[in-house]
């Protein structure tokens, strides 16, 4: 009942001083990161060469129309040959239609998130760069069979709890 | 009191203390604004749940220095319609006074540049003349944001000044001196005990004069963008920046001194003793800012008229009834009684205290 009579500044003081023992919620970027969500959307997008029969499902799944898949047909082997798979990342809207289509599970969504270039040009990936590697691992998304590979997420409610 | 005045060794040369006195304050001022600034952002940081700069050395101890360092290489900019002249002095005339007030506020016995016998006086006079120098930048910068910055400071100075001088002159009649040296003396229960409403209307005040939050409107960055300093850059914006952390520091120096009991206490030596003060009430100062949002502007005027204006008047009165007609009461006594009263007129206050009448309906 007191509120108004500098009770009420009293509790917001008890508040922030009580603050003073608690742990900071800031991560320090560079050096500390926090693991994104297993099914995360990072900012690239994986291709499996092998898994990959050029039927340019993707391509025609592509809101914005950023992959550009060239293919020829191999008559010995009975099947298409991708000679061309190049997908402009400056305008990909990271929407996982194409990963959701795929038949053949071939492509997938990245999980790392740092994929700033300086130039446009740079971000047009082609098929090498495309692969995935050690710093481009792909992301549980539309993909929950990988999802084990992946480290748990850093929730930071957890850490919150703690004390300084 | 048997206090020693100066301590035998003192160089007796009136100029030799002039001159050591002054770089003292000059070093001090500018080394412990320098930790104020850290600390304030380390602090308030902390408060908050973050972490405040932690890059430059340990703990970011250099972040201020490096601050300095990168304010002095930037581009002093004058606006173009701006009033030059006005523009280049507004930074000095609100800096100059702010060192000129530690002239008078004693480190330790005797340590003090001039023992002014108008000591208290002299700081609420001339710590009034920044706000000259923040309305000439207002001015001067020809900008509609610094205008209005500027005048909202004005306006708040010039209401608040009166509830804290009114909250001095209790301390006044108390210690009988206006030199803070002697108000120091006096001190033998720290007047934040026997003046418990006085410290608070003066704490409330001070803090509505130097702009600190939950006063802080004429910087409010949400609406105002900067304030008066919008169209400064470079070392005139530091100096503003100086300007903005000595002011906090002049007050938390006059707090100590004169409620808190300046240099003296048990085991440290004095003047650390008044450093370990300072840094409490700047540490409160925070802790304030942390806690409190700004304040609108006519919330701001109506606690300066309404709240603490009556208020000061009455701390005035029960001052003086208790100094002239019970002089000879126990100050331990006065110290009880003066909490509850002050207890009771808060409350009270707060019950009559209501915001002007609002909008009109036409």
């Amino acid at each position: 009942m007191f509120e108004r009579y500098g009770l009420g500044i009293a509790k917001g003081l008890s508040v922030t001083i009580r603050h003073l023992l608690r742990r900071p919620v800031t991560t320090q970027y560079p050096e500390q990161r926090l693991n994104p969500s297993r099914r995360t959307r990072g900012n690239e997008l994986i291709w499996d060469k092998g898994k990959c029969t050029g039927c340019a499902t993707c391509a025609r799944t592509c809101p914005q129309g950023v992959i550009h898949i060239v293919t020829s047909v191999e008559l010995e082997e009975n099947k298409y040959k991708v000679e061309k798979f190049e997908v402009d990342m400056g305008y990909c809207i990271f929407c996982g239609l194409c990963v959701e289509a795929c038949p053949y599970d071939a492509l997938f969504l990245g999980y790392a998130y740092e994929r700033a270039r300086y130039r446009r040009g740079e971000l047009v990936r082609d098929r090498e760069e495309l692969l995935a590697s050690e710093e481009r691992k792909p992301s549980a998304y539309a993909r929950p069979q990988i999802a084990a590979t992946l480290p748990k997420q850093t929730l930071l409610l957890d850490k919150d709890r703690g004390k300084r | 009191m048997a206090m020693q005045m100066l301590p035998p060794d003192w160089p007796g040369n009136f100029w030799a203390h002039w001159a050591i006195f002054t770089v003292i304050i000059l070093v001090f001022v500018l080394a412990t604004v320098m930790v104020f600034i850290w600390f304030e952002r380390r602090a308030l940081a902390i408060m908050q749940a973050r972490l405040g700069p932690n890059r430059a050395g340990p703990f970011g101890i250099f972040q201020p220095v490096a601050d300095a360092l990168k304010v002095m290489l930037k581009e002093d900019i004058v606006p173009a319609a701006g009033d030059k002249i006005v523009h280049w002095l507004a930074p000095v005339v609100a800096f100059v006074p702010v060192l000129m007030v530690f002239a008078v506020v004693p480190f330790q016995g005797g340590a003090i540049l001039a023992d002014l016998n108008i000591g208290i006086l002299y700081v609420v006079a001339i710590s009034s003349v920044t706000v000259v120098g923040v309305f000439m930048a207002g001015w001067a910068s020809n900008n509609k944001y610094s205008l209005l910055g500027a005048m909202r400071q004005v306006a708040s100075v010039v209401s608040y000044e009166i509830p804290v001088v009114l909250s001095v002159v209790g301390v006044i009649l108390l210690a009988g001196s206006l030199s803070l040296q002697q108000i120091v003396l006096a001190q033998d229960i720290p007047f934040i005990l026997l003046q418990p409403l006085g410290f608070l209307l003066f704490f409330i005040g001070a803090l509505a004069e130097i702009n600190r939050t939950p006063f802080d409107l004429m910087e409010a960055d949400s609406e105002l963008v900067a304030g008066f300093h919008i169209e400064y850059s470079g070392m005139k914006f530091a100096l503003f920046y100086l300007v903005e952390y000595a002011e906090a520091l002049v007050i938390s120096a006059i707090v100590a001194t004169i409620f808190l009991g300046g240099w003296r206490g048990p085991f440290l030596p004095p003047w650390l003793w008044f450093l370990v003060k300072v840094g409490l009430v700047f540490f409160v100062i925070v802790w304030i800012r942390a806690t409190l949002p700004r304040v609108r502007i006519d919330q701001l005027m109506a606690l300066a008229w309404k709240f603490l204006f009556p208020l000061a008047l009455l701390n005035l009165l029960i001052t003086a009834v208790e100094i002239l007609v019970f002089p000879a009461v126990s100050p331990w006594v006065l110290v009880g009684v003066n909490i509850a009263i002050m207890i009771v007129l808060v409350i009270l206050w707060s019950r009559l205290f209501k915001l002007g009448g609002g909008r009109v309906n036409v």
